[in-house]
């Protein structure tokens, strides 16, 4: 059964639609990938599937349950974590509260959720104390995806993870998303970097003017010649 | 030495009482537009309220028969508290979330508060009239005298036993909302929640919880500060109104939506406003020798004469909003 399952989405803003027909479909444990052009409707689909946005027309069904425009709390409940592009840590937080407001809708003991979160990314169990504010972009990039990761998700979305940073900290995010995802956390990303995602995807969807241009699996769509040179840059 | 005890007396009490009032009314208001994104008018007569419902509790208790060691007043100000905090809800409920559900600008929720301000003071002298009214209705206010050990002084200091316990609520309301933000589960949310309420609500983290638990500490403190200023001076309609321009400054000059800036900016408006009205000639006078001949120590050297207090907070506000527009602590921009 698979874990994600959109169908034919359509959503948008004030009545304008932006995304016309969707279709989005992963396995528990695969990473998803979501690319195409400037305004194709990446981000929106993610948004539509958090319930941030208005689903007109199709349904979402997460792990069996139709959560078609749920609002986003319940759906952290149901086991899906988002982090979004952009103001996605709180910034007068420190580290370590940010992680805990990533629990806060546990009752139980997460302390080895905690220890796992700064495992995974280590350079931020130094700074556990620091306000996520001082961070560098990387470091709060990883606070975000930590954060998401508390409430021990089976699908995390990602909202260009590596949007604005350096090549080295973004193959650096990379392999955590790998590793993340080698504990069996399902993963659904959008990314500009597209054949670098790719290469790490086991279903990528090309989006276009808010419809499925392709759909394959990572590398088939990287071995792919029309997707190279319509949306690889060759 | 005398000189000094007054100085004591006029600056340094005087100063401390009306900084805890202000710090006490600027906590919620920092609060309330850190959650909820707008300036509440309607916090000064919430604490006209909370003082008058004090009252009321006080005088019931009275004609029970209860006595206490302590003010009847302050006993029953705990009542008056959660009190005031029901109704802090209840005014969310009726009017300001359903603006709120809306997506109404945060304009229109200031407007509705300066509604729901002029609301409150028309009851309040509907039921409560407009003439003054003491707390120490059945019992006398003791008025602590110390007698410093310095030899040649004569005044000693004064404070009333109001004072001490407005200073003492104080201190220890600060430490514990200090400990609730920076230790509790909740406390941290209304953090994450006042810092990015779009983040808080992807987390999970129950908003409207948040908002109840905002309205229930700026509430309560609002109750507690007019109560703790009418046991101070007297209890009258108009309480609040005059100190509503004075809370708001803190809260700015703190850095709005920063719960510690609006206390350290309670106590630099308090301080700011006694030290401007206080009567330098005094501390001068004894050193009227090292002076030439032809100057004299005038009379009267306020900065500004009492009745004017009132322009030092607008002072403040302005120089705060031109210079440094986050406040202290970096607070929002208005």
């Amino acid at each position: 059964m698979s874990l994600l399952a959109a169908t034919n989405l359509h959503a948008g803003y004030g009545g304008m639609n932006i995304l016309d027909g969707v279709d989005i479909a992963i396995d528990a444990g695969e990473i998803g990938v979501i690319v195409g052009p400037n305004g194709a409707g990446k981000s929106t689909t993610l948004k539509a599937l958090f319930g941030l946005l208005k689903i007109s027309e199709g349904s979402v069904v997460l792990n069996g349950v139709d959560i078609t425009n749920a609002p986003p709390d319940s759906l952290v409940s149901h086991g899906m974590s988002f982090v979004p592009q952009e103001k996605n840590v709180f910034l007068t937080l420190s580290v370590h509260e940010n992680l805990e407001m990533g629990a806060f809708i546990r009752r139980d003991d997460y302390s080895h959720l905690l220890d796992h979160v700064y495992d995974i990314f280590e350079p931020l169990k130094a700074k556990r104390n620091q306000p996520a504010g001082e961070l560098s972009g990387g470091q709060r990039q990883m606070v975000a995806i930590g954060r998401a990761m508390m409430t021990e998700p089976r699908l995390l979305l990602l909202d260009e993870p590596t949007a604005g940073l350096s090549p080295l900290f973004m193959s650096e995010i990379f392999d955590r998303i790998i590793a993340i995802n080698a504990t069996g956390v399902g993963i659904l990303m959008v990314e500009q970097n597209a054949k670098q995602a790719l290469k790490i995807a086991h279903r990528g969807f090309v989006l276009a003017s808010g419809q499925n241009r392709f759909t394959d699996t990572g590398q088939a769509l990287l071995d792919d010649p029309e997707v190279a040179r319509s949306f690889l840059g060759g | 030495m005398n000189e000094l005890v007054f100085f004591i007396n006029k600056v340094v009490i005087a100063g401390s009482v009306i900084g805890s009032i202000y710090a006490l009314g600027a906590i919620g208001v920092t609060l309330i537009f850190g959650i909820l994104r707008f300036a509440h008018f309607a916090h000064g007569d919430m604490m006209t309220v909370g003082a008058g419902l004090s009252l009321v509790v006080a005088v019931l208790l009275a004609e029970a028969g209860v006595s206490t060691p302590l003010p009847i007043g302050f006993v029953a100000m705990p009542i008056a508290m959660v009190l005031t905090a029901l109704l802090a809800i209840g005014l969310d409920r009726t009017f300001y979330k359903p603006l709120r559900d809306a997506g109404v600008r945060p304009v229109v929720l200031v407007m509705a508060s300066v509604g729901i301000m002029l609301m409150m003071q028309g009851l309040v002298r509907l039921l409560a009239g407009s003439s003054t009214r003491s707390f120490f209705f059945s019992e006398r206010k003791d008025i602590f005298r110390i007698d410093l050990p310095f030899l040649e002084a004569r005044r000693s200091l004064v404070i009333t036993e109001p004072q001490v316990l407005l200073i003492a609520f104080t201190v220890v309301a600060v430490v514990a909302l200090h400990f609730f933000l920076t230790r509790t589960r909740h406390g941290k949310a209304m953090r994450a929640m006042s810092d990015n309420a779009d983040l808080a609500r992807i987390t999970g983290i129950n908003t409207e919880q948040v908002v109840w638990m905002t309205w229930i500490i700026g509430g309560g403190l609002a109750a507690a500060g007019g109560t703790l200023l009418s046991l101070d001076v007297t209890f009258k309609p108009d309480l609040s109104f005059n100190i509503i321009l004075p809370i708001f400054a803190a809260a700015i000059v703190g850095g709005i939506g920063r719960p510690y800036g609006a206390i350290a900016g309670g106590f630099l408006v308090g301080f700011t406003e006694t030290l401007a009205i206080f009567n330098w000639s005094i501390l001068l006078r004894p050193f009227d020798a090292l002076f030439p001949a032809w100057l004299e120590v005038p009379a009267n050297l306020a900065f500004v004469p009492t009745e004017y207090k009132i322009t030092i907070p607008f002072f403040i506000l302005v120089a705060v909003l031109v210079w440094r527009p986050t406040g202290l602590f970096k607070g929002r921009v208005l």
